[in-house]
């Protein structure tokens, strides 16, 4: 028998949404591989969340009460002691900024081989996960050896588990040590200001692909030829030349307008978590192979500087 | 305080490329230095120019080649620099995180930094993983995706802002040693004047073999196997307009018409 054991996420009182989508790609290889899903919820309100976590297809929910905030050490300490009481075969955890900060000394602490950012996963002989390399560019299969693994998958890849469950809930007792070498002093909300992005109709967001800040005010012409809101990829931003409040994207902000025009962007996968919802996406970009072309509506292969120019004069 | 800052060598594939078996031909890769590296040295510099640091060395894991890239990482202002490589590595298609981990915790114990700093992912296999799992195997505190840092060397506390999803921040304080993964956006990386460039001519980059660092071949047996690598499916269904910029532009602005955005 093999079991999973699969850790969810919370921040500031919520369950985040890839604590339902690790329970379906915990079920999944645990059907392959013919074991149980244990889900684990650590610190915060880790009981209270444990009804809502018993979905459908998940065995056993273990709440660990220790610490309110996340804070890597307790969760490395807990998983610990819950992967010696349980002994799973493949440990799941969220490749969330989170999951980047314990994750990777989960695996060490107990020699696991590691795959992070899985796009799939499959339970045949061996463990095999599907990752991304060179920015989404290619997709490679890995084997993951050993007889026990870790993996992180990536957000929003799996569907969230839905229905009531009937897992058998307890609370899990383990010796941790909360007086550690890190504190959690607080949040910061970044990115108010002028606009509000998340409210556009129309976005026109522009990414690397510009090159310089000296050719950013072709764009606005642009913006303001059609009355669009102007937003950005995140190097845009880390330059210095919009501000943050301009950002999509995991680390930005989500936007949903009607159309969302992607100019000289990658459409990388932190970028894309923060736009995919819009109703129309339409992209240029000299690469025929850039990954946002995968999730655009519409699309002109080609170069922005020959493309916007011509465009700001069918609006003026 | 010595700061050690990791940087790799990353491959960047051109817009046309062709995949020879699990890896994509050497002739539509060009190498640069990774993009959260560039950060992170700049991070270290900033250490060194405002006090706290005396000292700032960078490593790489990388063959000859990579001496190019850490040599920028010398022109901006790091005062020497070690590259690890093998002939064990040179066959090895996948440097999974454990053997990172292995061959940096090595250089770590030689070097007894007081804080390393990483960048949060490599832009081309992107496990964003080595930092924390180094921290772990050295023993030292960490932080993960740390877009601001305020350094008190006083106290021996590193205080951090955590970059999380959704535009909120974590504010968490790290005992020294530590780990700290950069992410970017917490600078602006100088760009390496003639001088600097200069400079790094003469500063010396350490070569080092898995038995220079205590190591054997050991350290670099990985569990992670690639078994393919191919060019993902396209599920889009996009219509792309053809013709030259005029006549995509004309194209593209009918349909802002019709979607009802433009005028
Ligand atoms: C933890 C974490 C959080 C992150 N959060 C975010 C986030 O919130 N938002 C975000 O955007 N990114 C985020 N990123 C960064 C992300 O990984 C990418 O680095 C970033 O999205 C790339 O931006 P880009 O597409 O503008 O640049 P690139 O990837 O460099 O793409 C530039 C594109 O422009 C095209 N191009 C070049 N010249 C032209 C031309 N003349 N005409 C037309 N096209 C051209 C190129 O073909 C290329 O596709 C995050 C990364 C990490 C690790």
């Amino acid at each position: 028998m093999t079991d999973v054991l699969a850790i969810t996420e919370h921040r500031r009182g919520d369950l985040r949404d890839v604590s339902y989508e690790v329970i379906t790609a915990g079920r999944q290889l645990a059907d392959e591989s013919g074991g149980d899903l244990h889900l684990a919820v650590i610190s915060g309100n880790a009981t209270g969340f444990a009804d809502d976590l018993n979905r459908e297809g998940v065995d056993y929910v273990h709440t660990v009460s220790e610490g309110e905030e996340f804070n890597h050490d307790v969760y490395t300490q807990a998983i610990e002691a819950l992967h010696a009481e349980l002994d799973p075969e493949v440990v799941l955890m969220p490749n969330s900024v989170n999951g980047l900060d314990y994750a990777p000394a989960v695996a060490n602490r107990l020699d696991l081989p590691l795959a992070t950012d899985a796009v799939g996963i499959e339970y045949g002989d061996s463990l095999t996960v599907t990752r991304e390399m060179y920015g989404s560019k290619v997709e490679t299969t890995v084997e993951v050896g050993g007889d026990q693994q870790a993996v992180t998958i990536r957000g929003a890849e799996w569907s969230a588990a839905e229905g009531v469950g009937d897992a058998e809930i307890s609370e899990f007792e383990a010796d941790i040590d909360t007086d550690t070498g890190s504190r959690v002093t607080g949040f910061e909300e970044v990115g108010g200001g002028d606009v509000d992005i998340s409210d556009a109709e129309f976005l026109i967001s522009i990414g690397r692909g510009i090159e310089e800040e000296e050719n950013l005010p072709l764009i606005e012409d642009l913006v303001e030829a059609t009355d669009a809101t102007l937003s950005s990829s995140r190097p845009i931003v880390d330059n210095g030349w919009l501000p943050k409040n301009r950002q999509v994207g995991q680390s930005g902000k989500v936007v949903t307008p009607d159309v969302y025009l992607a100019i000289g962007i990658s459409g990388a996968v932190q970028h894309v978590a923060g736009m995919k919802g819009s109703d129309t996406i339409i992209a240029i970009n000299t690469d025929p192979n850039a990954p946002i072309f995968d999730i655009a509506d519409y699309g002109i292969v080609g170069d922005l500087f020959e493309v916007v120019p011509e465009l700001i004069e069918q609006f003026e | 305080m010595k700061v050690l800052v990791t940087v790799k060598e990353v491959a960047e594939v051109a817009d046309d490329f062709e995949i020879e078996g699990t890896e994509v031909g050497e002739r539509y890769l060009e190498y640069d230095l990774n993009e959260w590296d560039d950060y992170a040295v700049e991070e270290a510099v900033q250490l060194k120019e405002d006090g706290p640091a005396d000292e700032v060395v960078s490593v790489t894991i990388g063959p000859e080649r990579a001496d190019e890239t850490i040599r920028m990482a010398l022109a901006k202002g790091a005062d020497r620099a070690v590259r690890v490589w093998d002939d064990a590595l040179e066959g090895v298609d996948l440097l999974d995180v454990e053997t990172k981990t292995n061959l940096l915790a090595a250089v770590v114990e030689e070097e007894e930094p007081d804080l390393v700093l990483t960048g949060v992912q490599a832009g081309d296999d992107a496990f964003g993983a080595t930092g924390v799992s180094l921290a772990d195997e050295i023993g030292f505190q960490w932080g993960a995706v740390v877009n601001a840092l305020d350094f008190d060397a006083d106290e021996g506390v590193a205080s951090v802002h955590r970059e999380l999803e959704g535009g909120v921040e974590e504010l968490t304080d790290i005992d020294v040693p530590a780990v700290l993964t950069i992410q970017t956006g917490i600078n602006e990386p100088r760009y390496a004047s003639l001088r600097g460039i200069r400079q790094a001519q003469s500063k010396e980059i350490a070569p080092k073999t898995l038995a220079d660092i205590g190591l054997d071949a050991d350290a670099v047996e990985s569990d992670l196997t690639m078994t393919s690598m191919y060019e993902p499916e396209s599920e889009s269904d996009a219509e792309i307009f053809e013709g030259d910029a005029s006549e995509t532009a004309g194209k593209l602005a009918e349909v802002l018409r019709e979607k009802g955005v433009a005028q």
